[in-house]
């Protein structure tokens, strides 16, 4: 693989770490808020 | 179809599917990554036509995304089904990540090929509305509090602002514009680079899935918490 991106690798490497910050943050988010209502579900049905 | 798009079923049958399309998913990205950084450069763009494996799946899965919403404001709106406000709700944010990602990778790739990161042409501009759109659709369901009111408010919304859709797709035939015209379905991409954007476009499409299907799933359970507690209540 070629991580050697020339005069342009300022542009590029931005344009990936932005997509995986958000698509990463975007998960997390995600799962936290899925198990967060599984849990709120859960305790609801225990009482 | 609707028998098999009830809450209950959906729940049932997304547990099963749910880690065969996230091993599906994190396969077609790595493949892609791995493809992607083997690729020579291209001849008159450079190693930029790495920016193209992320800008154009982020640009067709927002627009994809808001076609969704759209069709599935109008089961809510015509067929009143229980799933499709929820499913348009839950996609929303998504598109509008997947928007957003679009316009920073866009203009990312834009400065070194164009000279600059912005330009208020059709494309541009439109795919701008879209983000709008996505915000406008989003604030909407949050503002009222009366769910099934907020819910026919936005489909209304998204049915109308789907005609944007449309003009973003043909904004470059119809009018003059610095953001190139179609090229994937025209051929005018190399093969070798072929590969890693449309194993990318999987990817995208993949996890768009599975965080949408997670999406669904908390809402009905949120809603199925919010019974007991009225019950309770």
């Amino acid at each position: 693989m070629n991580f050697d991106l020339g005069p342009y690798s300022s542009y590029i490497w931005p344009a990936y770490a932005v997509s995986v910050l958000g698509l990463g943050v975007a998960t997390v988010l995600t799962v936290i808020a899925w198990r967060r209502a599984k849990a709120r579900l859960a305790a609801l049905e225990r009482k | 179809m609707f028998k098999y798009a009830n809450p209950a079923n959906f729940m049932r049958l997304s547990s099963i599917l749910l880690p065969w399309v996230s091993g599906a998913c994190v396969l077609a990205l790595g493949c892609a990554l791995y493809w992607g950084f083997r690729v020579p450069p291209d001849y008159q763009q450079g190693m930029t036509v790495l920016i193209m494996f992320i800008h154009i799946p982020a640009a067709t899965m927002a627009m994809g995304i808001y076609g969704l919403i759209a069709i599935a404001s109008l089961f809510s709106l015509v067929w009143r089904h229980p799933l499709a406000d929820v499913a348009a709700r839950t996609a929303a944010p998504l598109g509008a990540l997947f928007t957003a990602l679009g316009l920073i990778t866009g203009s990312l790739w834009g400065k070194p090929m164009w000279g600059t990161y912005w330009v208020w042409d059709a494309r541009l501009t439109s795919f701008l509305l879209l983000l709008f759109l996505y915000v406008g659709y989003s604030a909407l369901w949050n503002a009222i509090d009366d769910e099934a009111r907020a819910a026919r408010a936005a489909a209304i919304l998204a049915l109308v602002g789907a005609v944007n859709l449309p003009i973003i797709k043909f904004s470059v035939d119809w009018w003059n514009t610095l953001h190139q015209g179609e090229s994937i379905l025209t051929g005018d991409i190399a093969g070798i680079y072929l590969w890693p954007l449309f194993s990318m476009m999987l990817g995208y499409a993949l996890l768009f899935t599975v965080l949408w299907t997670i999406r669904i799933r908390t809402e009905i359970v949120a809603r199925r918490a919010r019974t007991l507690m009225q019950g309770a209540a």
